[in-house]
């Protein structure tokens, strides 16, 4: 019995020592976890310190820096825009350029041409040639005046017979007003001319000066030309002036071989 | 030694100069002028040529006879040929096309059209 009563209190002591053991050890968690509560409160404290400091200041450089470079890039691409336009601008000048390098070949090649011969015949070969190849003529005349009846008459054709073209009179007709004007004449609408031999749908005088010596009359173009270009125009008034000088050269040169001709003729019939 | 050799055969010596004047822009070309077919015809069996231009109507013999006898000439047969005329109706292109010619260009010319097709002929970037 006095056994069984000491061995009651030894275990009531030993659980009263673990439970005093495990109020110890839970004190000491208590403290612990109060110890890191407060160690965390710290850093978080010091974590929001670092960002509002040193490093808000690296953000905003780098902020600045964006917006430099954006800066940058937006005068980038308007330069390239500008450039673009430039080039632009550059291959418009470039067409142009090769246009009028055309257009000044073909008057070069006309008016070397038509002043590579004296002879009257290979003149008006030529102004035919021109008419033909660089305006694009399928029909016309070349008229030229008669300085002793005092009108117009074909020496060369295309398309036309020369007969059917009667001799005109100063103010008669288109061709006799543009001889009497010296002004050039060109219809209104090709697509819708019809031929009529006194009334060409272009006329256009050849003049040295102010002095008239004959009209160039067209009256069908070839099929594929639909209408004038600005060359056309050019070469008209280049033909107006040059082919009026080239005829006057070649008709003074075979008259004056002709008088040579017969001077020589009298000197040795003289000399003999 | 040039490097390209172009025949112009065409009876107008305006238009061969314009046909000329066209051509010595590519570097290196060498060009010969004939005043008719048979012309053109004795020049071609006298040397090779790179590319030709033949007018079609031409005293003694015209632009599509040549083109029908360069064709059949074993040696010759394989240059190019492109034909300048004033005559513009389709069937003349076609007749013209069907002998052989490589291209047609009608009259009135413009240099820059001339030197166009040269380069695709000769294959000139």
């Amino acid at each position: 019995m006095i056994d069984e009563e000491s061995g009651y209190r030894g275990k009531a002591e030993e659980f009263l020592q673990a439970f005093k053991k495990g109020a110890e050890f839970t004190h000491d968690l208590l403290r612990e976890n109060e110890r890191l509560r407060y160690r965390v409160l710290e850093l978080e404290n010091s974590g929001a310190g670092t960002l509002s400091g040193s490093g808000g200041d690296q953000s905003q450089a780098l902020l600045n820096r964006i917006k430099e470079l954006e800066q940058e890039k937006q005068d980038i691409l308007d330069r390239i825009r500008k450039v673009e336009d430039e080039n632009e601008d550059f291959a418009n000048r470039y067409i142009e350029i090769e246009s009028e390098n055309n257009n000044l070949a073909n008057l070069y090649i006309a008016s070397y041409q038509l002043h590579s011969t004296l002879d009257f015949k290979e003149v008006l070969q030529i102004i035919m040639e021109i008419v033909i190849n660089l305006i694009g003529a399928e029909e016309f005349a070349l008229l030229l005046l008669d300085e002793k009846t005092g009108d117009l008459r074909a020496v060369a054709c295309e398309g036309l017979d020369r007969d059917d073209i009667p001799p005109i009179m100063l103010g008669s007709g288109l061709i006799g007003q543009t001889l009497q004007s010296g002004e050039s004449y060109f219809a209104e609408n090709i697509e819708t001319y019809s031929r009529d031999l006194l009334s060409p749908m272009v006329c256009v005088p050849l003049k040295i000066k102010e002095h008239v010596i004959g009209v160039l009359a067209i009256y069908k173009l070839l099929i594929q030309k639909e209408e004038f270009a600005q060359v056309d125009y050019e070469l008209f008034t280049l033909l107006a002036g040059h082919a009026a000088t080239a005829i006057f050269g070649a008709r003074l040169y075979s008259d004056s071989e002709r008088r040579l001709s017969t001077i020589q003729g009298f000197i040795d019939l003289l000399t003999k | 030694m040039a490097d390209f050799n172009i025949l112009i055969v065409e009876d107008s010596p305006t238009m061969r100069q314009l046909i000329s004047f066209a051509l010595k822009r590519i570097r290196g070309v060498r060009i010969v002028e004939a005043g008719d077919g048979v012309d053109g015809l004795k020049k071609v069996s006298a040397e090779k040529f790179d590319l030709i231009f033949t007018d079609i109507n031409m005293p003694v013999m015209d632009g599509l006879k040549l083109i029908s006898l360069v064709r059949e000439d074993a040696t010759h047969k394989g240059v190019p040929i492109v034909v300048i005329t004033t005559e513009g109706a389709q069937e003349d292109r076609q007749r013209a096309l069907a002998l052989g010619a490589n291209d047609y260009i009608t009259k009135p010319i413009q240099p820059n059209r001339i030197l166009e097709v040269a380069k695709q002929l000769l294959k000139i970037v």
